[in-house]
């Protein structure tokens, strides 16, 4: 018992790490579900490192790195919506210019002073181990917020992810919504990057979420079963970290990553076993796409 | 009956500044039905878009239900002729469906008994109750485009703005698809249909044939001629007197009309 509960329990690190992780489980499970049903996935992958430059010169001028991101992620979002719109390039064109643009102006920031280098290595794998009580209530304010959001605006985000048009045409602006959802993107990625940082929190936002996509047939769950499952990743990871002596940040990822593709596994096996059993099921195409489109 | 539910004058629909259709003039009363025939890109979807208020008219007056267009959502079913992520979606058939409801109810509207017969009526209509439970990216083509003809009939719409509802439906299915938008149009709803099949067009009462321009214009046998279909498609494979018709399409197969 002491082996899965002591860490925790005699040192206060691990319980304020455990916290925030929990905290961030239970974002990255809500806004995660909606980077993957609407396809988001390479956004969130940007706005992740879009955030380091801010972070960066936050750092510099002696300002919390948070208020950096912050910064960071609105530039970003901008970047990508003028672009966008402004420009006959697809979506992606943009977001993998500016998102490479950003990492390049992090790290040339990051370069120029001789006392960060420390610090890039704790910008991009986070120090959870090193999380403030009054991180954590940020993190529980900003957790709280998006819940309430995801909540209030269920049913445009489920149109959203239908369809743009299917949103405009139900009287809800697919422009409104879409933004709000990008806000939402980069809040989580912004409070959690003290975590995880802004390179693995893009794990915890795909990872817990795809695993949910393979099992859960509505979005209420899949928010639900994604949040349990990168809560069991950050204390497993947790666990792993004290006991194995590794990076936290990583080895949380690490566990929310193989899960999925134990769970992938596990599905594949079923569904084979069924078929093999069951050749044509009732009302199932045995030609449909299946869930293979999933990131 | 008479009362009218869309007025266009003068209207020009297109991207932008770019003008696809210029010169639209019609009205449509309730329990009309209207099909905008076209191959792709003659400018059907981008009429239907408009209507729906999906994108503003170029210049000219267009009224939708007494208003602007999408000033009454809750009012109009609109569906699209692609669904990019609605394909792969890990949502229930029978969820789907009840994102029909979603424009009357609004962000805090509580789903009444009203709502669970609307779904349930329109997901029978559609024989799609047998898959209600089954995720859509498990069905195929033919049986998710009957789940989303169920979400826009779920609405009760007093307009349907459908967009080739029928392209990938078995002819049970297109059938059952049919009638129910004859019994739609009794009730006193408006429906505006895209589509490039002639029988379908035939279907409805009005037809406007569509290349760049409007070709024609008014009751569907009177329009649906072999010099109008002509200009419309390009080809015309064979004409059989006093009726019509088989028309070399874009898939280059003939098709007999039937009667």
């Amino acid at each position: 018992m002491s082996f899965f509960l002591s860490p925790f329990l005699d040192n206060g690190f691990m319980a304020n790490a455990l916290a925030a992780g929990l905290l961030v489980s239970v974002a990255c499970g809500i806004v995660g579900t909606l980077v993957v049903l609407r396809g988001l996935a390479f956004i969130g992958d940007a706005l992740g490192h879009g955030v380091l430059p801010g972070v960066a010169i936050a750092l510099l001028l002696g300002l919390p790195g948070m208020v950096g991101a912050a910064a960071g992620a609105v530039l970003m979002i901008l970047g990508i919506t003028v672009i966008t719109r402004k420009s006959s390039l697809s979506s992606d064109t943009a977001i993998g210019l500016l998102f490479v643009a950003m990492l390049a102006l992090g790290v040339a920031i990051v370069s120029r002073s001789s006392s960060f280098s420390g610090d890039l290595v704790r910008i991009l794998f986070g120090e959870i181990l090193g999380i403030s009580s009054s991180e954590i209530l940020v993190q529980f304010a900003a957790t709280a917020l998006i819940a309430v959001l995801a909540a209030v605006c269920y049913r445009p985000f489920l149109l959203l992810c239908f369809g743009p048009e299917q949103a405009d045409a139900s009287g809800f602006s697919s422009r409104l919504y879409h933004a709000i959802m990008l806000g939402m993107i980069a809040l989580t990625v912004v409070v959690s990057f003290k975590t995880v940082g802004t390179l693995l929190v893009f794990g915890m936002l795909l990872a817990p979420a795809a695993s949910a996509s393979l099992f859960a047939r509505r979005v209420g769950a899949m928010m639900g079963i994604a949040s349990g499952i990168g809560a069991f990743s950050v204390y497993a990871g947790l666990l792993a970290s004290y006991w194995l002596d590794i990076a936290a940040g990583a080895s949380i990822t690490l566990v929310a990553s193989l899960i999925f593709f134990a769970l992938f596994g596990a599905k594949r096996l079923i569904l084979a076993r069924r078929e093999s059993l069951r050749p044509e099921g009732p009302g199932v195409d045995p030609h449909g796409q299946g869930e293979a489109h999933h990131e | 009956m008479n009362e009218a539910r869309i007025v266009a004058r003068s209207l020009s629909v297109g991207y932008g500044k770019e003008t696809v259709v210029a010169g639209i003039d019609f009205t449509l009363e309730a329990g009309e039905t209207l099909a905008l025939v076209g191959v792709n890109g003659s400018g059907k979807s981008t009429l239907l878009k408009t209507m729906a208020g999906l994108i503003p008219a170029v210049s000219g007056r267009l009224e939708v239900l007494g208003g602007a267009p999408r000033s009454q959502p809750a009012r109009v079913a609109y569906l699209g002729q692609f669904h990019p992520t609605g394909m792969t979606l890990p949502l229930r058939a029978s969820d789907v469906v009840r994102m029909g409801r979603f424009s009357s109810l609004g962000l805090f509207g509580k789903f009444a008994g009203e709502d669970e017969k609307a779904v349930e009526e329109a997901m029978a209509d559609m024989d799609v109750v047998r898959f209600a439970d089954q995720p859509l990216n498990r069905l195929s083509g033919g049986q998710r485009q009957r789940v989303f003809i169920a979400q826009a009939l779920a609405r009760r719409a007093d307009l349907l703005l459908l967009d080739e509802p029928a392209s990938s439906l078995d002819a049970q299915a297109v059938e059952t698809y049919r009638d129910l938008v004859r019994a739609a149009a009794r009730r006193g709803a408006v429906a505006v249909i895209a589509t490039h099949d002639i029988d379908e067009a035939a279907s409805c009462d009005r037809a406007m044939l569509l290349a760049h321009r409007v070709v024609a214009y008014g009751p569907s046998a009177a329009v649906l001629n072999p010099t109008a279909l002509l200009e419309t498609f390009g080809i015309v494979g064979r004409y059989r007197e006093g009726g019509l018709v088989a028309v070399g399409r874009e898939h280059d197969h003939c098709h007999d009309d039937g009667e």
